[in-house]
Parts: structure tokens; C-alpha cells; sequence
């Protein structure tokens, strides 16, 4: 079971259990929906810019407990940032889940290095990831698992 | 000849570890395994007598034509078609669905006239018919399936209504893949029949694990897989009635389905070669043959006894597990050999992950079913299903498996 000692860590199933910032945002300017059409993952994302900065940020949807930590995990990564603070945030997540390597400064988005064992599962990790890009650049499009790189 | 005791050796990919544990296979609904007669029958075609078909005149196209046709023979034998011109090769249940509800949509289907599917399709006998529908300006309907967890089967009420004499097409599934609901196929098409409607069978789930024969179904078409049957990946069936299919255009064109060909056009061959343009799947058809046999020697009888004992054994001790939700037909009621479950608090997605690491392959998602689990007000369930090698044995490490993931997550 270490491999999956490794992908469900505490701060992984804390988050599946409470998640953070959860539900629509009557406030949000920008939103977007994202879709993993191999599973039936869902997961949309809103959030209210601020000038550059993200003001505030939820998500809802359904999933496993890997996409339901990652997007609550990600809210709290994101809020005050700027659009390309939360592209490079992404691809360092990007780097975590695909490698397994997490550098010593990064905190709480570590917890999903353990993914990288489960080729399966990285789009799930990154679900959320997608729609709240898309949602920055308001892009009126669904993101779907299928069309972007995880 | 294969025996009952010595099946599992039968089966060279189940003796191995997964994760480090013996490989438990219950992933059955998606794909079969394969024995070792249809393993031999590719490899005898390829490394004998690999060669084009029906237009060679050499001995190892002389060869792979009489075991083309003769894979045909077999196959018509084991569906019990009158003719074995009535037996189609295709990849697959989607492309056997899709080539009637094109030539067949195309030709008969005008506005006003209705689609009928069920609430349980498969995607692929779902989607062929809403684009054939909405094609010819046609009205697509559903049979609504009966209780909140699907556990009534179709609603004969509602088909009873919902039969009009503008009903062109009934397409259902034989067991449903999500539910492991038995339809009552042979009323079914009894009904259709009443009101002129064409029936089409997607019999994906039930080809090699019911005894089945097409002239008691009294069906028009009846798709199937060859890869859930012990059979090889790419190859399937699209069984129809002569009178239909002589009657029906081409879906593909090009070479071997032709009689005559010039500048300005040309005429067809009638079924089966109308429907195989270019080269067939050879070594895939001969191989489908072999599994016929394999079926056969064991019983398709017994098979059904084998898979609805062990659908009977996973319900009783799947139920006693805390919080799983169970769909399909309750406890006691016929149910094919496999069982789809739900758990509140954890994902589909997330027990299929866990159990892999105990060697148990099952499925997690929407099973192609996606209307049907909306219905359910579910994204996602586990599924396990079973097949001739699996074992009881084999349901307890299941059952101890999701124990474990249910204490991971603290849901118990």
C-alpha cells in the first residue's frame, strides 16, 4: 500500500472530505466548466478578478477524491494571485504530477507528488487546473481532459 | 477440448501478479479474456497460410478462404441463422449498430416516423439512432426504465404505449451493461413486430455468456463483439435478415463488394460481401470461429449457470458491505454476471485505484451509459463482472479489497 499511502496523503483526503471553497460564487466575472469524458468528472470553476489579481475563487462538480482534493487544494493556491502567477503555479503542479519531483519550497501542492505512480490518474489531478485557466482567460470554452495536455 | 476443471489454464494471461498480487480479473463487461485455441488459431493463420481472400487463386489464399468462410458457417451456427449470408464480419457492436441504423435509417426513416431505443442503451446503440433520427427529420424516444435504482427493468407499460404504428425501429439491448438487467428480448421484438417496427438486438453483453439463437429472438439485426466472447479485438457481427439485407445499399464501397464496375457506376454483390468492402479481418474472423468452439464445448448453458452463480454470490456478500448502493435488479431477481455498486463518500475512481492494488481490475465510470446514470442522479459506479474463469474465490478478495478501501476512507 505505499504507493498508495503515497497518492492519498492526509492533506489529499482532508481536502475530499472538507473541501475549501466550495460551491458557486454569486460575485464571479469569469467561470469555466471542465469535463474528464473518460470518467465522468466535473469540476467548474469560478472566480472574480480583481484588476489582475484573483479577488475570489470556488469550484464545484463531482469526482474522485483526487480531482475533488486537487480543485479544493487550488483555491487556496490561487486566490490573490495574478494570471500568470496561477500559469506558473500550474506548471509546477504540472511538473509534481508528472515526476513525482516536488522542490523543498513548494508546500501544500506537494502532497500530490504521489500521482506520478498512477499515469491513470494525473488528469483527474489536473481537472480543475484546466477549468480555472480557461476561466483566467476567459475562455468561454469547456475544458475537457481530452484537448488540453495534462 | 476444453473441460470445466482446467478452464483457468485455458487462459494464459490470468496466471500472473498485478501489483505483486495473483490477478483477479473482473473487468469482463469490457473485454474478455482469451484461451488458448483462439491464441493458436491467429498464430496458425499467420505463420501458415496468411493471405488475401476470395480473390487469390493460389493454395494459401485458397486456404485463408475456405477458413474465412468457414469462420462465417460457424458463426451463423452458433447464432443458429438460417443462412450464414446473414452473418456480417465487422470491428465491432458499434460499427455492426452503426452500418443499419445508416442504410437501413437512411432508406426507411422519413419525418414523422419515431426511433424507439431504451432509458439503458450503451452509447453506441444510443448515439447511431438519435443521428439517425434527427437525419431524416424523425422523433427519437426512450422506454423509461423502472425504479430509482433501475432495479424494474423496462417499463412494459410505458413500451406497450409508446408502440405506435410510427415506430420504424426498436433498438434494445439484451443485457445491459451498467444494470446486468436480462431483457426480455423475444417479447420484445414480439411487440415490435406488432406494430411493424424493425428490431435491432445489441447483443454485446450477452453473446458469449446466454445461449442465443436469432430465429427463436425472431429478431431483424443483431449486433455483437468477438473480444467479449474469448474472441479477438477488431472483429464483430452484424447478423440480419436475408429479405432485409438484399434489400438494403451498401454503407462502404470499394473492391470486393462488387459485381460490376465502370466509369459511370456500379452494381453490388449481395449480403454478406455488400457489406465487406476491401480486405476483411481474416486472422480475426478465423479466430472468432475458434472461440465459437471453445463456447461450445464448455456450454453456453453452463456458462449462464456459471455467471449467475457468481452474480448470486457477489450480491449476497457485496450487500452486506456498509453504505453500497447496489443497482440493477434486487437480490433474488435474474440478473446476468455482473453487479454495479456505489459507495457515498468515495469515488468510482478512487476504488478502482485501491483495488488494482490488490490485483482486482474493475471498472469505475459512467459505462457508456451516461442518460442512465443521470437518471440514477450518479456520475460514476464500480463495476464487476465475471465470466467463465472467474471464480468465487476471487469475489471474496473483492469483497475484502473494498473492506479495505471503505476503512481507508473512514466511511465505516
Amino acid at each position: 500500500m505505499s504507493d498508495l499511502a503515497d497518492l492519498y496523503q492526509q492533506v489529499i483526503l482532508d481536502h475530499n472530505r472538507r473541501p475549501r471553497n466550495r460551491g458557486k460564487l454569486p460575485t464571479a466575472n469569469r467561470v469555466a466548466h471542465g469535463d474528464n469524458p473518460t470518467c465522468g468528472d466535473q469540476c467548474s470553476v469560478y472566480l472574480r478578478l480583481d484588476g489582475d489579481r484573483i479577488g475570489e475563487i470556488t469550484f464545484d462538480g463531482s469526482g474522485c477524491a483526487i480531482s475533488q482534493a486537487s480543485a479544493s487544494l487550488m483555491t487556496t493556491q490561487l486566490k490573490g494571485k495574478s494570471a500568470a502567477e496561477a500559469e506558473k503555479l500550474y506548471q509546477q503542479f504540472h511538473e509534481i504530477v508528472t515526476t513525482g519531483n516536488a522542490p523543498e519550497e513548494i508546500s501544500d501542492i506537494g502532497a500530490f507528488a504521489g500521482v506520478h505512480a498512477f499515469p491513470a490518474r494525473i488528469k483527474c489531478a489536473t481537472l480543475g487546473w484546466h477549468a480555472a485557466l480557461n476561466a483566467l482567460k476567459g475562455d468561454p470554452i469547456p475544458a475537457t481532459t481530452e484537448t488540453h495536455k495534462d | 477440448m476444453p473441460t470445466w476443471p482446467n478452464v483457468r489454464a485455458d487462459f494464459p494471461v490470468l496466471h500472473q501478479q498485478v501489483n505483486g498480487k495473483p490477478l483477479v480479473y473482473l473487468d469482463n463487461g469490457a473485454t474478455s479474456q482469451k484461451p488458448r485455441p483462439v491464441i493458436d488459431a491467429l498464430v496458425r493463420y499467420y505463420e501458415g497460410y496468411n493471405s488475401n481472400v476470395h480473390r487469390g487463386l493460389h493454395a494459401l489464399s485458397m486456404r485463408a478462404t475456405d477458413a474465412y468462410e468457414g469462420a462465417r458457417a460457424r458463426v451463423a451456427k452458433f447464432i443458429n441463422a438460417a443462412d450464414p449470408a446473414e452473418v456480417i464480419f465487422t470491428r465491432g457492436t458499434t460499427e455492426s449498430i452503426n452500418i443499419v441504423a445508416r442504410s437501413w435509417g437512411h432508406a426507411h426513416l422519413k419525418p414523422g416516423d419515431v426511433v424507439l431505443a431504451t432509458g439503458m442503451e450503451h452509447h453506441s446503440n444510443l448515439v447511431p439512432w438519435q443521428q439517425a433520427a434527427k437525419a431524416a427529420g424523425a422523433t427519437f424516444q426512450y422506454v423509461p426504465v423502472l425504479g430509482s435504482d433501475a432495479e424494474g427493468g423496462l417499463d412494459l407499460a410505458a413500451l406497450d404505449r409508446l408502440l405506435t404504428p410510427q415506430v420504424k425501429v426498436f433498438a434494445f439491448t439484451h443485457i445491459s451493461n451498467t444494470l446486468g438487467t436480462i431483457n426480455p428480448a423475444t417479447e420484445l421484438c414480439r411487440k415490435a413486430r406488432a406494430v411493424g417496427a424493425v428490431t435491432v438486438i445489441d447483443a454485446a453483453q450477452s453473446i458469449g455468456h446466454v445461449p442465443l439463437d436469432v430465429r427463436q429472438l425472431d429478431c431483424d439485426f443483431l449486433a455483437f463483439s468477438g473480444h467479449k466472447m474469448c474472441g479477438p479485438t477488431g472483429i464483430g457481427v452484424l447478423y440480419g435478415r436475408r429479405a432485409l439485407l438484399d434489400k438494403l445499399a451498401p454503407d462502404e464501397t470499394g473492391g470486393g463488394m462488387v459485381v460490376t464496375v465502370n466509369y459511370e457506376g456500379a452494381t453490388w454483390k449481395p449480403a454478406p460481401e455488400r457489406f465487406e468492402a476491401g480486405t476483411p479481418n481474416v486472422a480475426d474472423a478465423i479466430a472468432l470461429g475458434a472461440a465459437c468452439d471453445y463456447l461450445d464445448a464448455l456450454g453456453r448453458d453452463k456458462i449462464a449457470a456459471h455467471d449467475a452463480q457468481l452474480a448470486r454470490y457477489a450480491m449476497k456478500h457485496l450487500s452486506d458491505l456498509p453504505g453500497i448502493r447496489i443497482i440493477g435488479p434486487k437480490s433474488g431477481a435474474p440478473r446476468s454476471g455482473l453487479v454495479s455498486f456505489a459507495f457515498e463518500g468515495v469515488h468510482a475512481h478512487d476504488i478502482v485505484t485501491f483495488a488494482d492494488e490488490d490485483g482486482v481490475a474493475l471498472r469505475g465510470g459512467h459505462h457508456c451509459n451516461q442518460p442512465l446514470m443521470r437518471h440514477l442522479g450518479l456520475t460514476s459506479t464500480t463495476r464487476a463482472s465475471f465470466y467463465l474463469y472467474n471464480t468465487e474465490q476471487e469475489i471474496d478478495i473483492l469483497v475484502a479489497s473494498l473492506r479495505r478501501i471503505l476503512k481507508f476512507f473512514g466511511t465505516t
